[in-house]
């Protein structure tokens, strides 16, 4: 979506022919006072700070005293220690609630109701976009308000007569991870609909009209014409939710801070913990390492894949 | 062609998501407005804004909304203008590395904050610069500046190529034609940046997680994570501070709702 080429204006005809882009006497030198700020909180406050991450990855230190060399052994630990892998699998398993889950429930919405133009759609439109829009840590109050052993949520499941299902959802083993992936879903799944909605009322009537005449069912429409169409809105909902779902880390320091256990522990928890509960600085910034390396090539993957087909 | 019946089959499915989206946010107002104050010396009615002023005060959040808003203002007012100039050098003229320095600073979108807190934690404590408004607000600069100079280069490549020459003819300066021609054509793109800045500073939590270690600087939704850890969750109290927390954001997202969502749906990653 972002312009790139440059167009033939009329204005052509006052440029003079040497410049490509530039116009006679445009100042060029003064483009470095320009993008001077930006340089130079970027190299402050990005790019040193990246590299001095990288440094302390590579050694030992508690945070206070006399800090010792020790090499990849702490990209050993985050991928063999069963608390720091953990965290990476669980991230996973955000990822399914965060992504997949929204990304094809919004996809099978849209494609369906996209069907009939409604109107209307700007008022559905804002309430389904709100969840994105409040702090994450409000977010994490309420749900945790929902999830209360004596909370909405067990109180609908006893109505219905499912007494056996209600628990004390966060205190649970095994259900407290799904119980904020949950909310993930919830965050994302407005998002997901309202990108695909948009992408989807671009499309011209008469493909399918044609589609239909061709004997084209339902399944094949939506491979052949909507899906393809909305390659651009489904890389940027992907991109969206997964990096939302590897960088979680709000909601699990209000919810459940990691537990119960280590069940619901996440790679920027682990950041945090390692560096500051734990005192381990180097463990943690290579941790922060990888989940940067992982969130670059994440979102390098998805967005080639939403270039392709798209010219 | 399109039954009626499936015309309401679509609404009474955005309607049910409407729902779900708008459940947990009802709950907590309703909790915000229920009466179980601890101590309520007010007169007791069905909406009971008590809560409120004693979040207000007993709860600190008049403090954690002014570093909010400070927060929120120097972030905001520093990246706009970083980024406005930044693109408006990327977008229009032509210099030599300008590639380079512009995809290097895109990478600066992608890292995430995570790779950044540590290590400048450690290093501004060791300048004594922890628990300072410029240990809040710069690392946040620098991020938001990455998403506006890519956002306002985008912008800037598009501007009228006329509009620049007929300024130029006009005897306009390049500082001249950015601020009284490009900017006041660009509204709508400088107020999408704006307004998305705003949310992602507002919202922030990390880096005000460890940057500020003393209470008199938390933001707050930090001060709101730490008030929770004091109450059990589902009183009116806390309720109250989540309302109050949220209701900057959700304000502005209701009249500026449409920079938002372009916004997010031209693919505005944080």
């Amino acid at each position: 979506m972002t312009p790139v080429q440059q167009m033939a204006t009329p204005a052509a005809t006052v440029r003079t022919p040497s410049g490509r882009r530039g116009r006679p006497g445009e100042p060029r030198r003064v483009a470095y006072l320009y993008i001077l700020p930006a340089v130079a909180v970027f190299g402050l406050f990005i790019l040193y700070p990246l590299i001095r991450t990288a440094q302390f990855s590579l050694y030992e230190w508690d945070g206070l005293g006399a800090s010792s060399w020790v090499g990849l052994a702490n990209y050993q630990a985050v991928f063999s220690e069963p608390q720091l892998r953990g965290a990476f699998v669980h991230a996973l398993v955000l990822i399914v609630f965060y992504a997949v889950v929204p990304v094809t429930l919004g996809l099978l919405l849209a494609a369906t109701m996209s069907r009939a133009l409604l109107r209307g759609l700007g008022f559905f439109r804002v309430v389904l976009f709100l969840p994105q829009v409040i702090p994450m840590v409000v977010v994490a109050i309420a749900w945790r308000q929902i999830y209360e052993p004596e909370g909405p949520l067990n109180d609908l499941l006893r109505f219905v007569g499912l007494d056996s299902l209600a628990r004390p959802w966060l205190g649970d083993y095994a259900w407290a991870l799904p119980s904020v992936g949950i909310v993930g879903t919830w965050v994302g799944t407005g998002l997901c609909l309202v990108l695909f909605l948009a992408g989807m009322a671009r499309i011209p009537r008469e493909l399918y009209e044609a589609a239909r005449l061709d004997g084209a069912g339902p399944l094949r429409e939506f491979v052949a014409i909507t899906l393809p169409s909305v390659r651009g809105e489904l890389a940027v909902a992907l991109t969206l939710t997964v990096i939302a779902a590897l960088k979680t880390f709000d909601l699990v320091y209000v919810m459940t801070s990691g537990g119960p256990g280590t069940e619901t522990t996440v790679p920027s928890y682990q950041v945090y913990n390692n560096a500051f509960l734990l005192g381990r600085v180097g463990t943690a910034t290579a941790l922060a390492i990888v989940l940067t390396a992982v969130v670059f090539v994440v979102t390098v993957v998805i967005n080639r894949i939403g270039e392709r087909g798209q010219r | 062609m399109i039954s009626r019946g499936e015309r309401i089959a679509n609404y009474a499915v955005l309607a049910l998501f409407a729902a779900i989206a708008l459940f947990p946010v009802l709950l907590i107002l309703q909790t915000a407005l229920s009466n179980d104050a601890i101590v309520s010396d007010g007169p007791a009615s069905s909406f009971n804004f008590q809560n409120f002023a004693d979040a207000w005060d007993q709860g600190h959040f008049a403090s954690y909304m002014r570093t909010s808003v400070v927060v929120a203002i120097l972030v905001v007012g520093l990246s706009t203008v970083i980024s406005v100039l930044a693109g408006y050098a990327f977008g229009t003229m032509s210099f030599r590395g300008s590639e380079v320095i512009f995809y290097l600073i895109l990478l600066g979108i992608m890292v995430p904050a995570e790779a950044l807190v540590v290590a400048l934690y450690f290093d501004l404590r060791a300048l004594g610069l922890t628990n300072t408004l410029v240990a809040i607000v710069m690392p946040q600069v620098a991020q938001s500046t990455a998403f506006g100079t890519f956002w306002m280069r985008a912008y800037f490549r598009t501007s009228s190529r006329e509009v620049v020459e007929a300024a130029h003819i006009d005897g306009a300066g390049h500082w001249r034609t950015l601020w009284q021609v490009l900017v006041p054509m660009g509204r709508p793109a400088v107020t999408t940046m704006v307004v998305l800045v705003f949310m992602w500073t507002w919202n922030e939590f990390l880096i005000p997680l460890i940057m500020a270690t003393s209470e008199n600087l938390r933001t707050a939704p930090l001060g709101l994570a730490f008030f929770q850890g004091q109450y059990t969750s589902g009183t009116a109290l806390l309720a109250a501070g989540a309302t109050l927390v949220a209701l900057p954001v959700v304000v502005v997202y209701l009249f500026l709702q449409r920079h938002f969502i372009r916004g997010m749906v031209e693919g505005a990653v944080k």
